[in-house]
């Protein structure tokens, strides 16, 4: 198993660390991981994203350009990364401020109302890990106990008080995403 | 009576210290260099530090003070021992790190690390030789070289238009609240001598004490470069060097000291 | 020794390294895509645990010389820029070599020339293994292509380093400096005491006993006769190097028609376009070069007889090729793909330029 993903979106949405508590997550289930940001002026404000390799396998290149999920939470990321998501792949996406949706035919495309469902619960801060919640839900490539251990590694001990928070909101996540359109 | 009968402990009066070592020197006779590295290596061995010093070499005419100083030394690239300071006091807080630096290497090429080093208040001593040209490489402009002064470089005299200010960096450093002591001296004296050393004592005190930077000018004389013997190159130096580099203390025990 | 997983970008896992492998001070200056480095060390303050200096310079060309301070004492320094940085460093590298000084310098390449950009690259290969500075010498350079490999490079370096007294480059570059993966880390070595510093570096100018001459670090001697000497001395230590100290890895190379030569970040893309060219029927193997001077001269030599091309993959306009070339003297095609400016070329690319240079070549 190899899953090669990227997430992009704003900077601030939590997209670099969404994907650092994935790579750990990872790692804390024994597999080989990747995680690489891009990086510079644009991390200011503008957007950001990373791609993370999860495998069974020893990584050769952790730079890529064609991706197994396309993790999309703004319109920008979409029009970038829609046409680098392999062909039978996934695009998950957050439908909030998407103006052109997704319009492939030959990959699998999901949506998650994530930015909605955090301001209803007053949860901004776990946005990121609604949205992890539904990509797990749809590509189960690390267990959920996995990612209790990753949430420990990853976080500064003076915020374990929050893994609680956290999970709930992978569960909601799970709850939450919904089908576009699959093969 | 024979050199022997005189060459007797009893009847030695002035010994030679033994952190300088037995290499002629080769400054140009006059110089005021040969004086401070004495004066140097005799207060090093008046405090029992021969094992603690360290020098930094600069390049200028002191690029082989290395060869004099029976201590353990470093040549440092032009302008940069006060980094290389920096880095051996921080890794050896109880030894005693010091640069002997000319002008051009101190105030022109090494300006951004004497500046820092004295900023961060690194506990290192600088030694600064000011007599206002290049010496090494025969005779050119330096940062302190005097409005009018003639050099290689500056042939008709040094004019403010072409070539800016003479530097007065020691006053600059003073500012600096990193610095515990600035002090400008001269060695053209048997009591000028006297004072300097009292300065460069002072100025290795304060490291022992973990005072931060203590910086002691020295205002010299360069009578190759200047062209003029060297009585009268002593006396043109107070005439004229003096005017813009006032013998004295500038900072002591970290307060700036009226005058 | 134990062993501890962490997952670090490239940049943290070489400050992780400095703090444990006994280092005792750093000097640096921000510039990305290296600042990791420097926030990792202040984050972690070793002064505290092992007392190893951390300090902020005021430009790398005072970082380089403070360096040349630390290690004139005798002390493990380091420090670490990109390549604007390393550039003013230069003049700092050639008196190390020059005096002779051990320390380790990391590159984490971007895009040149000039300001150029803060993206990956591999420009810097001339620079790195020809010199850079003036004068003959050669610095030992390493070339990372894991984060693991950041890490065990600091303690490979020390022990380069000071067994040949020569100032040690780990290449890296943008990508592996931020890439993040998985660590392990061993337990702290101690740093020198100072009876292991007189005994492990003698030469140093750590402070003059009383049984013995002061000693003197430097790089001048004004008698031609004796420098030239000092040069011979130079050379037969690089030669010794060359001799004893390649290092390389050669993936499927045994019975490879195709080689890809690369090192870092290159290596790694080739690696998945071997795969993928492994998917089209092509046996294609993979040298990778770990130490890129002293430069594995005659693995390519042995291989140049054996296969039926070579392509040079790196991020530049064609620098390691050079080397290839040399060693393998026009044995078999020798084509170099790269991208440049801080563009990171794909597996795809690599593999279309391996089919077009050198497959479909008449």
């Amino acid at each position: 198993m190899t899953e090669e993903i990227i997430i992009a979106g704003f900077g601030g949405q939590g997209v670099l660390s969404m994907g650092k508590i994935l790579a750990y997550s990872g790692a804390m289930q024994d597999k080989e991981v990747s995680w690489m940001p891009s990086y510079g002026p644009e991390m200011r404000g503008g957007t950001a994203n990373v791609s993370v390799i999860i495998s069974d396998e020893r990584i050769s290149s952790p730079i890529i350009s064609q991706f197994d999920t396309a993790i999309i939470l703004n319109q920008q990321s979409l029009d970038k990364f829609e046409s680098s998501v392999k062909p039978g792949g996934v695009l998950l996406y957050d439908p909030n401020g998407i103006t052109n949706p997704p319009k492939r035919t030959d990959i699998n495309i999901y949506k998650i109302a994530a930015t909605e469902k955090a301001a209803d619960l007053g949860l901004a801060k776990v946005f990121n890990m609604i949205v992890l919640g539904g990509f797990l839900k749809v590509k189960p490539v690390v267990t959920e106990e996995f990612i209790e251990k990753g949430l420990m590694k990853s976080l500064p001990e003076r915020h374990h008080g929050m893994i609680p928070e956290n999970l709930k909101a992978v569960q909601t996540g799970k709850e939450l995403v919904q089908a576009v359109h699959t093969l | 009576m024979f050199n022997q009968d005189i060459v007797k402990p009893e009847n030695l009066v002035y010994k030679r210290t033994e952190v300088l070592t037995d290499n002629v020197m080769h400054y140009c006779p006059g110089c005021g260099h040969g004086t401070t590295h004495r004066i140097i290596a005799e207060v090093i061995e008046e405090m029992g530090i021969q094992d603690k010093a360290i020098c930094v070499a600069p390049v200028g005419c002191s690029v082989l003070a290395y060869n004099y100083f029976e201590v353990d030394s470093l040549g440092a690239a032009h302008g940069r021992a006060p980094a290389l300071a920096t880095a051996i006091q921080r890794l050896n807080p109880d030894k005693h790190t010091f640069t002997y630096q000319g002008d051009g290497d101190l105030a022109a090429i090494g300006t951004a690390e004497t500046i820092h080093a004295c900023n961060r208040g690194e506990n290192i001593v600088i030694i600064f030789i000011n007599n206002g040209i290049y010496g090494m490489t025969g005779g050119q402009m330096a940062p302190t070289t005097l409005v009018g002064m003639k050099t290689a470089t500056t042939p008709y005299g040094r004019n403010v238009e072409l070539n800016g200010y003479p530097l007065q960096i020691t006053e600059l450093l003073a500012q600096l609240p990193g610095t515990y002591l600035v002090t400008r001296q001269s060695v053209h004296t048997a009591a000028a001598v006297r004072k300097t050393k009292k300065a460069i004592r002072q100025a290795f005190e304060n490291q022992k004490n973990k005072k931060g930077t203590s910086f002691v000018e020295v205002v010299s004389n360069c009578n190759s470069g200047w062209k003029m013997p060297a009585t009268k190159a002593n006396e043109w130096m107070v005439e004229n060097m003096f005017a813009k580099y006032p013998i004295g203390d500038i900072k002591v025990d970290g307060e700036l000291v009226q005058k | 020794m134990a062993k501890e997983l962490k997952l670090m970008k490239g940049n943290e896992a070489i400050a992780e390294a400095a703090i444990r492998s006994g280092c005792d001070g750093y000097f640096g200056y921000p510039i990305t895509p290296q600042s990791e480095v420097m926030e990792h060390l202040m984050a972690e303050k070793p002064w505290e645990k092992t007392g190893m200096v951390v300090l902020q310079a005021e430009s790398e060309t005072s970082s380089i010389n403070m360096v040349y301070g630390g290690a004139g004492v005798g002390k493990k320094v380091m420090t670490s820029s990109s390549s604007p940085g390393i550039s003013l460093m230069q003049e700092g590298l050639t008196y190390l070599a020059g005096a002779e000084l051990p320390a380790i310098v990391v590159n984490v390449v971007r895009g040149g020339p000039g300001l150029g950009t803060i993206q990956p690259s591999q420009a810097d290969y001339f620079q790195a293994t020809k010199g850079g500075g003036h004068g003959d010498y050669q610095l030992f350079v390493l070339a990372p292509a894991t984060v693991q490999e950041m890490y065990d490079f600091v303690f490979l370096g020390w022990e380069i380093a000071f067994k040949y007294r020569n100032p040690v480059m780990i290449l890296s570059d943008g990508a592996i400096g931020q890439v993040m993966e998985k660590l392990y880390v061993g337990d702290y070595v101690p740093r020198w005491t100072d009876e292991e510093l007189r005994k492990n570096a003698p030469w140093a100018s750590f402070g003059k006993p009383t049984d013995r001459k002061h000693h003197i670090i430097t790089s001048l001697e004004l008698d031609s006769a004796k420098q030239e000497l000092h040069n011979h001395k130079l050379q037969a230590k690089y030669r010794e190097m060359e001799e004893k100290e390649v290092r390389f890895e050669a993936i499927n190379c045994d019975d490879a028609d195709y080689i890809f030569v690369a090192y870092g970040s290159s290596a790694r893309i080739a690696e998945k376009a071997m795969q993928l060219g492994k998917e089209k029927g092509y046996k294609i193997g993979i040298l990778r070069l770990i130490t890129l001077f002293p430069f594995p001269k005659k693995k390519i030599a042995e291989l140049s007889t054996k296969v039926k091309g070579m392509l040079a993959v790196e991020m530049s306009a064609g620098q390691m090729v050079e080397d290839v070339r040399l060693a393998a003297e026009f044995r078999c095609p020798i084509e170099h793909y790269g991208r440049y400016g801080g563009i990171i070329h794909t597996p795809q690319e690599v593999l279309e330029a391996l089919e077009e240079k050198i497959i479909k070549r008449k």
